[in-house]
């Protein structure tokens, strides 16, 4: 399947009133719909595309970092309930929800408490989770494995099927190494290889995982340094999504038949790769700056003519 | 004679500050029984690990500190457990 990246001005859906819904700005979240096989996805606020039968929808949402409370927000939990009642409001709603990561702060059990609690008022079917390092790493993931281990192997990867679409959550933010990248391991890329043996290359894939699966900008960490192994074993498939967080910000690019794409988080945007001394929050951001990193962060995906075409839109 | 203290006492201090994201020095070079003081100045939190986890410290949050003494000669490499990119050195003599 061919797929290209197109800019189009005039049908990328966003206008004024678009503008202002988007900027409530943190509690930004994407919905995800999947129609033959192939995903679309649009900013919380948009209309909701028309779905035929068998179609559904799930949504991603990442970097809760419940615990933060520094500039440029003192109120992560009402950014992540905002998110959530943006979810509730949509007008089909999305049978599965997936959290990307970094759910909390410090790993504190206050914090997951809090992330549980909130998580539990989103009206879906399902819930899915992959841990950030965030999650893990003041205890080697056990609190993390706690709550979200059951039906998981290692440190938390999973898969399953829905309504033909095969899921892959895997993790990539144990057994770091000093100046290294995410690491997924070569016991999860074994189980990986078993996992996608059986399934047939047309069956669409969806994989997430926290630190980005592609090389976004290593100075930073942002990137995994076996990625490579895991793609590899992906690309026979016709049509494989992967949704990452991490670096609060949303960026997408396509490789062959291979989607990439990473999500905002609810919390507090990242500064984009290179562009701040550090990849800490950006912090007192002026509201002009603040709608065109917002601008950055809005990505869809559209079908037409039968091919997988990408619409990367910005606000500005 | 040596003392007999599992955990010798320091005779010095030098502090490490975490700045942007960055250790600074990343390398210092320091007398057997000196205390090194790590200070996290950022807006999120940092941790020290050593690589072969001689020490690690817990989350240090914004102006947090750890302090590691170091009673033995050698070359003590540590990172960021959160952020792996940062790496720093401490060099015992």
């Amino acid at each position: 399947m061919d797929q290209t990246i197109e800019r189009d001005a005039s049908t990328d859906g966003v206008d004024r009133r678009g503008f202002l819904k988007c900027m409530a700005w943190a509690g930004t979240g994407m919905a995800w719909t999947i129609s033959g096989g192939v995903l679309s996805s649009r900013l919380f606020g948009e209309e909701a595309p028309t779905t035929a039968r068998g179609d559904f929808s799930f949504v991603q949402i990442s970097d809760s970092h419940i615990g933060f409370a520094k500039e440029p927000n003192k109120d992560v939990t009402g950014t992540l309930r905002l998110t959530i009642d943006r979810i509730n409001a949509l007008p089909t709603p999305p049978e599965l929800l997936i959290h990307t990561g970094d759910l909390t702060h410090l790993s504190k059990a206050a914090e997951f408490d809090t992330v549980d609690q909130l998580l539990r008022g989103a009206r879906v079917k399902e819930r899915f989770y992959v841990p950030g390092e965030h999650d893990v790493f003041s205890d080697d993931g056990k609190a993390y494995l706690d709550r979200y281990g059951k039906g998981t192997r290692g440190a938390g990867w999973h898969s399953f099927d829905h309504r033909g679409v095969h899921f892959v959550g895997l993790v990539n933010v144990t057994n770091l190494k000093p100046g290294g990248l995410g690491v997924l391991g070569a016991d999860q890329l074994e189980w990986l290889k078993k996992d996608l043996e059986g399934l047939g290359s047309s069956t669409p894939v969806v994989v997430y995982a926290h630190v980005p699966l592609w090389t976004v900008y290593p100075k930073w960490g942002w990137g995994t340094e076996d990625s490579e192994a895991a793609l590899a074993l992906l690309r026979r498939f016709g049509s494989v999504t992967v949704l990452n967080g991490h670096i609060h910000q949303v960026l997408q690019k396509t490789e062959g038949n291979v989607t990439f794409h990473t999500g905002c988080s609810t919390a507090f945007p990242q500064p984009q790769p290179g562009m701040a001394e550090s990849p800490g929050p950006i912090k007192n951001v002026p509201s002009e700056r603040l709608r065109t990193m917002l601008g950055l962060a809005q990505v869809r995906y559209v079908q037409t003519r039968g091919m997988l075409a990408v619409v990367d839109s910005t606000l500005e | 004679m040596a003392r007999v203290n599992t955990e010798p006492a320091a005779t010095q201090t030098r502090q490490v500050t975490i700045d942007n994201f960055t250790f600074q020095p990343a390398e210092v070079t320091v007398p057997v029984g000196t205390k090194v003081v790590w200070v996290n100045h950022d807006d999120v939190p940092h941790n020290v690990v050593e690589t072969r986890r001689a020490f690690s410290s817990p989350a240090l949050d914004t102006d947090e500190r750890y302090a590691h003494v170091f009673g033995e000669a050698g070359t003590y490499a540590y990172f960021c457990g959160i952020h792996p990119h940062m790496t720093g050195r401490v060099v015992v003599k």
